[in-house]
């Protein structure tokens, strides 16, 4: 089980480098908002293979709390680039 | 007996979500468009995340015997968000106006806008 878990974490690594390429070298805003998505998204797949590899369940809640927040993260971005702001105060006026 | 064969399952889906992940990491790199980009990363990267959370799912119940119900919540959130994320990231980027390829043929929305 070890060893498949080690193999898993180079893959997730290694897709990791090619997703950090794309946040980097992206033309625009999009691409990077895209792949840093992607990233939050592995990081969750990382601390759940780590969580097999240290033999414990503690790290389990932080894979839910680091969900919430790449959510989060990505609407509001995605809010800020259509929008330009990201909470609206005045209600009436569109 | 049984705890050995849901090893082996979950030894099989955590390979699988790798390379699902992988695979998701590839068209990132290579696709040519934000939104041939964003269809790869929203889908195959979300389907890679939750097999590899199953994947701990079952080598927990086959170590020590004990259900984690905040790793099922982790993976029916991922499948809810990470679609929806993708969606916004595309919709702004459409209205902000990022070019697509020169290979697109037809624009449906153009007149939507």
């Amino acid at each position: 089980m070890t060893i498949v878990v080690i193999i898993a974490l180079i893959i997730v690594a290694v897709s990791m480098l090619g997703f950090l390429y794309r946040a980097i070298k992206g033309p625009s805003v999009a691409d990077r908002v895209v792949a840093l998505d992607a990233l939050g998204i592995s990081l969750m797949a990382i601390i759940a293979l780590f969580s097999i590899l240290l033999n414990t369940t503690h790290y389990i809640g932080i894979i839910m709390l680091l969900a919430i927040l790449s959510f989060l993260g990505t609407a509001s971005f995605a809010k800020f680039m259509d929008r330009g702001e990201i909470i609206e105060y005045d209600r009436h006026n569109h | 007996m049984i705890d050995t064969i849901i090893n082996i399952a979950a030894m099989i889906f955590i390979l699988l979500g790798a390379t699902m992940s992988f695979v998701s990491a590839l068209g990132l790199y290579r696709l040519p468009d934000v939104y041939t980009r964003a269809h790869s990363a929203s889908k195959a990267s979300t389907l890679g995340v939750m097999f590899i959370m199953t994947g701990v799912l079952l080598f927990f119940i086959a170590k020590d015997h004990q259900f984690q119900p905040s790793l099922l919540l982790a993976i029916l959130f991922i499948f809810l968000t990470g679609p929806i994320g993708g969606h916004l990231i595309m919709r702004s980027a459409y209205y902000i106006g990022v070019p697509y390829t020169k290979k697109t043929v037809r624009d449906d929305l153009k007149n939507a806008k």
